[in-house]
């Protein structure tokens, strides 16, 4: 079965920098937030490698944890994860670096939870960044072209977010968590990743109501990762032309970080998006008590949408609990 | 719900770009660049004596110029962003790719960096250029002798 349940799983602390353009979106607050592109770094790799770096120093001396930390966990969008692994060669802690493109964080969380609930590790860090130019340096682009683009474009969000997930209990639990299949429904157009990765969505999100026999209601809020505007109608008329399911309290994160003024067509995407929103919005309205994080990946390189392959996505369902 | 289904709820939910306005935009703003560069030439021939055969060339040099200056200043971007297929197409649009490929890579190395990626985008171009060069001499040769 693709659902675990955890009893004894918690998220302490998590800490977030953010991009110059997402510090003047909805969301304003943030634990830091970056002046400029280059972030005091000669290049725009050694920019998302300083803000991860940051992430992780941040949580081991505000939590005080410097030798307590068991794991890091994490992942990037570029090629062979390499900002993550510069960033992290800085600690000498064990480290795992995954990949599901921008459905790493959620993917994090499901392996850090499951090592703690068997009592193999006590704490670790799962932590995830991107980097808008360097996206588009990499999927894209040359960042000074300024191609003009689709409206059904995503912008991927800069910033970086880590979060401490500790057997200690504290205000949010992980409760449970489902582990997505790879769905294709032979979309090509990598500038419409919203059509790419709703049926992922869908899918992982059938899959845990019905593991775990629960009604979507359950949920005070499903937030999906980064379908964007025009992905979020697609998804919803997916659920409900395909498995008859109305989703009612639903938000899609890369809707939540960007003002429409500021010209990202569809919105935002990119492996931090959801983390970003998900720890300085949705944890912060203590309306939700009960959410769903549905972390969506599209799983393409520039070499396989050039040969005109279809895009592959996946995604991964995380259940948190705001206890208190 | 099969994949053709599906492929069809997406066309559905997907605003249709506006093309009609994005190709009066490209027009407008190509044309505007032929204009200028017009005003260039004529410049030139009355105020330096040129040819007009010499005064195309180097209208072409300053075109080229100024819009790799202004992709390295940081802000032509934007303007081909707004500007759609209106700065891309006329010279402009070479210099620009050439200029924003050179400035991604300049840290990759002279060789492996600016050397191997200059043409990245702007390679097409010359490829096809040449080869439909070739193939209209040929045509022009068999029509007109």
């Amino acid at each position: 079965m693709a659902s675990i349940k955890f009893n004894n799983v918690y998220i302490k602390d998590s800490f977030t920098v953010a991009g110059p353009l997402e510090s003047e979106g909805q969301i304003r607050k943030f634990d830091l937030s970056m002046d400029d592109y280059y972030y005091g770094e000669k290049t725009f790799i050694d920019a998302e490698i300083k803000m991860q770096k940051i992430v992780i120093d941040n949580l081991l001396y505000r939590n005080k944890m410097g030798k307590k930390i068991d794991l890091i966990l994490g992942g990037d969008l570029s090629n062979q994860i390499t900002i993550t692994n510069f960033a992290v060669k800085n600690f000498s802690i064990p480290f795992l670096g995954i990949y599901s493109a921008c459905a790493t964080f959620a993917e994090s969380l499901i392996i850090a939870s499951n090592f703690i609930e068997n009592g193999t590790i006590k704490n670790a860090i799962a932590i995830t960044s991107s980097h808008n130019l360097n996206a588009e340096r990499q999927f894209r682009f040359p960042i000074e072209y300024g191609a003009p683009k689709a409206s059904t474009t995503t912008f991927t969000a800069t910033g970086a977010v880590g979060a401490i997930v500790t057997n200690e209990k504290s205000n949010v639990k992980i409760e449970s968590a489902t582990i997505g299949t790879i769905q294709d429904y032979e979309q090509k157009d990598a500038t419409h990743m919203g059509a790419v990765m709703s049926p992922a969505a869908a899918s992982v999100l059938m899959d845990h109501l019905n593991d775990l026999k629960r009604n979507i209601d359950y949920y005070d809020v499903v937030v999906t990762g980064d379908l964007g505007r025009i992905g979020m109608d697609i998804l919803k008329e997916f659920l409900k032309i395909n498995y008859g399911v109305k989703i009612k309290n639903y938000m899609d994160a890369g809707c939540e970080i960007f003002l429409k003024s500021q010209e990202v067509y569809s919105g935002s995407s990119g492996p931090v998006t959801l983390p970003l929103v998900l720890f300085n919005k949705v944890l912060n309205n203590k309306k939700y008590k009960k959410i769903l994080i549905i972390a969506t990946g599209s799983l393409h390189s520039k070499d396989t949408t050039n040969q005109k392959k279809t895009i592959p996505s996946i995604a991964h369902a995380v259940s948190l609990e705001v206890l208190s | 719900m099969n994949k053709d289904e599906y492929k069809k709820l997406v066309s559905r939910l997907t605003p249709k770009e506006m093309k009609s306005k994005n190709a009066i935009v490209a027009f407008l703003v190509g044309g505007l660049i032929g204009v200028l560069t017009e005003l260039v030439i004529i410049i030139l021939m009355e105020c330096f004596g040129l040819s007009r055969v010499d005064a195309c060339s180097w209208a072409c040099l300053i075109v080229i110029f100024i819009a790799s200056l202004f992709t390295a200043l940081g802000f032509f971007d934007n303007w081909v962003t707004k500007a759609k297929a209106g700065l891309i197409l006329p010279t402009t649009g070479f210099a620009h790719s050439v200029m924003s490929s050179a400035l991604d890579y300049k840290r990759d190395g002279f060789i492996t960096g600016i050397g191997a990626n200059f043409f990245k985008l702007a390679g097409s171009v010359i490829l096809y250029g040449i080869v439909s060069a070739f193939f209209f001499a040929i045509l022009g040769v068999v029509l007109y002798g």
